[in-house]
């Protein structure tokens, strides 16, 4: 009965928000826009440097916003770190036995980072991109942990420390040296704006599959917990 | 006319999967429903001409999202309200 009220509830709820969201959408759609965003863009995409008019918002003309997003990214997965227990980091008996999960892997891990490399560079004139490719690339490390695949490089240690501050650091320095160049922060400088903006991608894309890689490797393994841990697969 | 019919059942699938992630008793099951959301989200995406966003929500949404929240409803156990079996 209160499971039959809750669901009435909900479905209740669900109506009364898409009435009024669809409300909004009316609404929105009967105000003109005020600036006409496509239209800019597309005046000024020449001046970006890419090809792509979201990959040019991204990273020319609100690389502010991506600036705070990999910093946000890179405060997560720090915590992410400082949360784990650090033996989960190093876990040799981890490698599964599985050997359809061994042979599938084989195939996938460098198709997929084939498609990690590709979705970077196709950031420049197609939908695709820094964050498209780190999630990809941290998908292909996720399997090859469960693979059982050694990457000391997860371990707690220098080079965790690079690669997690890697792409901040490199973004960070393209603003603060336009700034210091004498113009505006984050305005690339005349004709250097495509090979800046690609490596700003392509460390953002390391640095977001290390952290999504961290976050998923440092979450904690309660082995006393959960003696029989096939059991319930 | 099949397009409206094909968006029609997206967005009736979404809604499906939705209340389906929050109504399960079963964790488990909670996940895959969220990860299966995910992926029409995606589609949904891709059908309103954003294939960036379809992108990103395909691989963060519902791959690495549901990876954690697997591992996640691991360690509390399936089932949620009782203790872990």
């Amino acid at each position: 009965m209160i499971r039959v009220l809750g669901v009435v509830t909900m479905v209740v709820a669900c109506v009364v928000f898409a009435g009024f969201l669809g409300l909004a959408v009316w609404q929105i759609s009967g105000a003109p826009a005020p600036v006409n965003l496509p239209g800019l863009l597309a005046e000024n995409l020449e001046a970006s440097g890419v090809e792509h008019p979201v990959t040019a918002v991204l990273l020319n003309f609100r690389s502010y916003d991506t600036l705070l997003e990999i910093g946000v990214l890179v405060i997560a997965g720090i915590a992410g770190i400082s949360m784990a227990r650090t033996t989960s980091l190093e876990d040799p008996d981890l490698r599964t036995s599985d050997s359809l999960l061994y042979a599938l892997q084989r195939w996938f891990v460098p198709l997929m980072l084939l498609l990690a490399g590709y979705l970077l560079w196709a950031g420049s004139d197609r939908p695709g991109g820094a964050f498209q490719a780190g999630a990809v690339l941290a998908a292909s490390g996720v399997m090859m942990r469960l693979g059982g695949i050694p990457m000391d490089f997860l371990r707690p240690g220098m080079l965790l420390r690079l690669g997690l501050a890697l792409g901040f650091t490199v973004f960070l320095l393209v603003a603060v040296a336009s700034a210091l160049a004498g113009e505006a922060f984050l305005a690339y400088p005349e004709g250097f704006a495509k090979p800046l903006i690609l490596a700003i991608e392509t460390v953002l894309t390391f640095s977001i599959a290390m952290v999504l890689l961290a976050l998923f490797v440092s979450a904690p393994v309660n082995r006393a917990q959960e003696p029989e841990e096939g059991e319930r697969g | 006319m099949i397009e409206w019919l094909l968006d029609g059942l997206l967005v009736l699938a979404l809604l499906i999967t939705a209340v389906a992630v929050l109504a399960s008793r079963n964790l488990f099951r909670a996940v895959v429903m969220f990860i299966a959301f995910g992926l029409l989200m995606a589609l949904a995406w891709v059908r309103l001409q954003a294939p960036d966003i379809a992108l990103a929500e395909a691989a963060i949404g519902a791959g690495l999202s549901g990876v954690l929240l697997l591992d996640a409803a691991r360690h509390l156990g399936y089932n949620r309200g009782g203790p872990p079996k």
